[in-house]
């Protein structure tokens, strides 16, 4: 028998399709915040992504990563403070383009951004439609807050896989933690196995 | 930061049932509770917990709160009510001392203060985004660390004010800087204005000092001091945030 918390009935108004919404998670209509230091405001024309293969690099510059072929993407997101928020729709580059057109193969990727922070994940979770690198949010520009100009975008791992401020992913052969797998969160991070936290 | 070691434990954090030794009223809509928890390892200040909730038909809700309380302190949550709130509206005024209640924690390791910094300290807090920042000023008391401190704590009004006798009586290179936004008591001499980059000039240590910040509360007052704390200057790996939308209950 689990613990009952004495008096607790719950609101439940936001209990949500149990079958888009993860354990512990519940529905927001906001879109919040997180995030561990002061937003990066990198100007358009200094701004590049770049595939990062050892000493090979293959870089697009703002204007040439927006003449890429985008799609628009609706999908639910899981933050791992709990919030999850459904039908959010976006714009931006499939990975799986940027990867082919730098002839990439290797088992992980490293996200790196603006500000110092990093994001590891499978390459098999980032290709096969799965991943995007985003620039808009909503039919607008992405706001610097939310990540703008580009963040990562990957939908069924927790959020903080979708790397705010992205510049580039980085090949690897080993799954290397990024930033918050280091401060203790998962290092896979899937939401409907509850991976918050390491050893989850 | 990156290429850090993976640090802190490689073990699951598991949930447990921890016994309510006190529920203390702080303002008329926020609550510290302070917990009796039989299997803690001990924390740092700025981590925080998850509690999890659960009705008697199983229904649950999960919730994360800052740790109010210093390392070495009995384990402390302080919580504010969220009208809109499912589990706040518990926290505050259901639960009382002698109740159980399961959580897990500690949880966050980029958002800590551990004491040995050289370089001032700078906490800037709005509204309950104080609680985590009231762990490293407590922290910095009982380990005797001589780190000068100045938290600047801006609040709705003054009977919104978090911790306001304790905060009132810190001393010995600890200053606690006030300003009320909507609201000020006859003959108020703090601040009476939002956190600008003026405010922030006056009251901020001088960035080439190795000074360090802290920043906590609602993302758009974390957004505009943080990006005021670079202007004037400070690293931005410097200045450390943590934001709660207005979803958080």
């Amino acid at each position: 028998m689990s613990f009952i918390s004495r008096g607790f009935r719950g609101r439940r108004r936001d209990a949500g399709d149990p079958g888009r919404v993860p354990p512990g998670q519940y529905v927001t209509e906001d879109f919040p915040v997180l995030s561990a230091g002061p937003t990066p405001h990198t100007p358009l024309d200094e701004w590049t992504f770049s595939v990062v293969d050892g000493d090979e690099r293959t870089t697009w510059t703002w204007e040439e990563l927006r003449a890429l072929p985008s799609e628009t993407v609706t999908a639910d997101i899981h933050c791992v403070t709990r919030w999850s928020k459904l039908d959010s729709t976006w714009e931006g580059v499939s990975v799986d383009t940027l990867l082919e057109a730098a002839e990439a193969d290797s088992p992980y990727v490293l996200a790196f951004c603006d500000g110092g922070y990093t994001a590891n994940l499978p390459t098999e979770d980032v290709t096969g439609g799965k991943a995007w690198v985003a620039f808009g949010y909503d039919g607008e520009p992405l706001d610097p807050e939310h990540g703008g100009p580009a963040r990562l975008l990957v939908p069924h791992l927790y959020f903080w896989k979708s790397a705010k401020w992205v510049r580039g992913l980085a090949l690897r052969e080993d799954d290397e933690p990024g930033f918050w797998e280091t401060y203790g969160y998962h290092i896979y991070g899937d939401p409907w196995r509850e991976q918050r936290y390491a050893g989850d | 930061m990156a290429g850090t070691a993976v640090r802190g434990r490689l073990k699951p954090l598991t949930w447990q049932i921890a016994t309510v030794a006190d529920a203390v009223d702080e303002t008329p809509r926020v609550r510290t509770i302070v917990l009796d928890v039989p299997d803690w390892s001990g924390h740092r200040a700025g981590q925080h917990l998850d509690v999890r909730l659960t009705a008697e038909d199983g229904y649950r809700a999960e919730r994360e709160y800052s740790i109010a309380s210093a390392p070495g302190e009995p384990v402390a949550i302080t919580v504010e009510r969220l009208e809109d709130g499912e589990v706040s509206p518990y926290l505050t005024e259901e639960l009382r001392a002698g109740d159980g209640i399961e959580l897990r924690g500690p949880i966050g390791g980029y958002f800590v203060w551990d004491g040995e910094d050289a370089g001032p300290l700078l906490l800037v807090a709005g509204g309950s985004g104080v609680v985590p920042l009231r762990a490293m000023v407590r922290h910095r008391q009982r380990a005797g660390s001589d780190v000068p401190v100045r938290l600047l704590y801006s609040s709705r009004t003054l009977d919104d004010v978090i911790y306001r006798e304790e905060l009132d009586e810190v001393r010995d290179g600890i200053e606690v800087v006030y300003t009320l936004t909507r609201e000020r008591p006859p003959g108020w001499t703090g601040y009476d204005r939002r956190v600008d980059a003026d405010l922030l000039r006056e009251v901020a240590w001088r960035a080439g000092d190795g000074a360090r910040a802290f920043v906590c509360g609602p993302t758009s007052f974390v957004e505009a001091v943080a990006k005021g704390l670079v202007d004037l200057g400070y690293p931005p790996a410097r200045v450390k945030t943590e934001r709660f939308g207005a979803t958080g209950s």
